[in-house]
């Protein structure tokens, strides 16, 4: 963790129209780390994501200033946006199976990026299904369609998906929104395996889950950071703002 | 309201006014939309039954023979068919990629907003004008002369506009979290539109193109200044009688021409006349609902 970061966000602002949903976030993420992002809805939680892997770029009014470095390379200037959007796996809040096979949906980014020979596919969707927990339940009908599974086996695929394009950064948006209990617990137990691969975000509103898992976490509030610092000082009963300790023990927000 | 527990399911007058409310505008609408059918079927009804005497398959496959007052319509039925599958071939694609732009691609801005504006426009000039300005565009500008050419571009201009607002729509009904699976992943728009878009919008795409067909058949204004005659020579049958720079017979201009211009022509000939084009518009729409739902059933999420 002493390391040179692999995420850098300085002074990072954003406005939808006139209205500023960001005021100059500035924090670093590092390498294999698991990155918690806590905050009530409204807070700019994903509106930060998708700043990150550039998909702000098909909201027609949003304006965004500061910087973002992924690898030492500003995010806002790179010259290939999609190769950027492949570096980052992204599993948005509801489960989303594509209306393809199970096979195609987790086929899709590596095909977009040009690999087409049938064993390399072959190799590639079946390593993505067993990492998100999904290989045993469908590997006798990876020809089925996607968005036939289940809540709980789409957002498994939704993860598969994401891990297809081999990120070094995973972001996971409210994941457990549209799923039970216990998938939640196997889906965190891949998480906890994946970190020693790549570096974990994790936007919740469950902030026991992010007790859980984070290593550290960020407190977000209205767009402004309230608190960034290890997920034991956060949650513990001395964080280092009242604020924290209100909203992380269920006080207000 | 008494809402002590054991008068909690008794009829009130005031429950028995709502059911009464209720079942009456249930009634209202439903009338009103089975209203909708009698129309069509006294339609049906009135021309099979005027038509009756003339119909029969040789009325399709025969050529008008006596100055018109006898024989069939092929020469008009297969012109039809020519007129509204050139107008198409020309006017679907253009439609269907500028929809594309128009829903996938475009962002809000002034340019935008004219091309939206002249789709809007253009599907609200009456036919007739649009007849004029074929003739001015084709006929003589572009020098094709009164053909089938220049009839179906005209036709083409005419269907555009609709066919690009019914693959707008077709489009806009692919949820936007589908794309925005494939953007995380890193694909490009057209990778996106080629891999889900348009596999699941196109089944509302061709219906909205096959409902053209109707129109395209139907209308007579834009045809008769721009390539449609009131009599063309065609051998009886034949499967392609007309060269694309001929003039040609169409059933809608056919029906016109029985109707207003051929004295003495027997009763039932312009009625089979009419049986015919609704015939061949029905076949067609009957197509266009089998295949959506064909591929309803066939939906993917």
């Amino acid at each position: 963790m002493k390391s040179k970061p692999q995420i850098e966000v300085r002074d990072l602002r954003l406005s939808y129209g006139s209205k500023e949903v960001i005021h100059g976030l500035s924090f670093d993420i590092f390498h294999h780390e698991i990155f918690g992002v806590i905050g009530p809805s409204q807070s700019g939680k994903t509106s930060l994501l998708r700043c990150i892997n550039r998909t702000i770029d098909f909201t027609p009014d949003a304006r965004v200033s500061g910087t973002i470095r992924v690898d030492g390379e500003d995010v806002r200037q790179t010259r290939d946006v999609h190769a950027l959007r492949r570096r980052i796996g992204m599993v948005a809040p509801l489960p989303v199976g594509l209306p393809m096979s199970i096979y195609d949906n987790v086929a899709f980014a590596p095909r977009c990026s040009g690999l087409k020979r049938k064993d390399d596919l072959d190799a590639m969707v079946e390593r993505c299904l067993r990492q998100a927990a999904l290989w045993d339940e469908v590997k006798d009908r990876l020809d089925s369609l996607g968005t036939k599974l289940s809540g709980g086996q789409q957002q498994r695929l939704t993860i598969a998906r994401a891990l297809s394009h081999q990120p070094d950064i995973l972001c996971l948006d409210e994941f457990s929104i549209a799923i039970d209990p216990v998938t939640t617990m196997r889906i965190e137990d891949v998480l906890r395996e994946l970190r020693q691969e790549m570096t974990i975000i994790l936007v919740t509103n469950l902030t026991q889950q992010a007790r859980r898992l984070a290593d550290r976490t960020l407190f977000l509030w209205n767009g402004e950071v309230v608190e960034l610092d290890s997920s034991e000082v956060i949650f513990s009963d001395r964080p280092g703002r009242q604020q924290t300790y209100d909203y992380v023990n269920g006080i207000f927000g | 309201m008494n809402s002590s527990p054991e008068n909690l399911f008794t009829e009130t007058p005031q429950v028995r006014r709502k059911l009464r409310q209720e079942t009456c505008a249930k009634w209202v609408f439903a009338s009103m939309a089975g209203l909708m059918i009698i129309p069509l079927l006294l339609i049906l009804g009135y021309l099979v039954q005027r038509a009756w005497p003339s119909l029969s398959l040789g009325f399709l496959l025969d050529v008008p023979t006596h100055g018109m007052r006898d024989g069939g319509v092929w020469p008009a039925f297969v012109g039809t068919i020519y007129l509204v599958f050139l107008s198409l071939a020309v006017s679907a694609p253009i439609g269907i990629l500028a929809a594309v732009y128009l829903n996938e691609y475009a962002r809000d801005n002034w340019f935008n907003r004219i091309i939206n504006l002249a789709v809007i426009n253009l599907a609200g000039v009456p036919s007739i004008v649009h007849a004029l300005f074929g003739l001015g565009a084709f006929v003589y500008a572009a020098r094709f002369g009164c053909s089938i050419v220049s009839a179906s571009l005209t036709l083409a201009i005419m269907t555009l506009p609709v066919i690009i607002a019914s693959t707008r729509e077709a489009l806009a009904s692919v949820p936007r979290s589908f794309r925005e699976a494939c953007w995380n992943v890193g694909a490009t728009r057209w990778q996106t539109i080629r891999a889900v878009v348009l596999p699941n919008a196109i089944s509302g795409i061709l219906t909205g193109i096959i409902l053209q067909v109707s129109r395209a058949a139907g209308e007579t204004a834009p045809i008769m200044f721009t390539g449609a005659v009131f009599f063309k020579a065609v051998q009886k049958g034949a499967i392609l009688p007309y060269s694309l720079t001929d003039q040609c017979m169409a059933l809608s201009m056919h029906l016109f021409t029985l109707a207003t211009q051929v004295p003495d022509v027997k009763e039932s000939i312009p009625f089979a006349t009419a049986v015919v084009l609704m015939g061949s518009v029905l076949l067609v729409n009957t197509a266009a609902i089998g295949l959506r739902l064909y591929l309803r059933a066939h939906k993917k999420w």
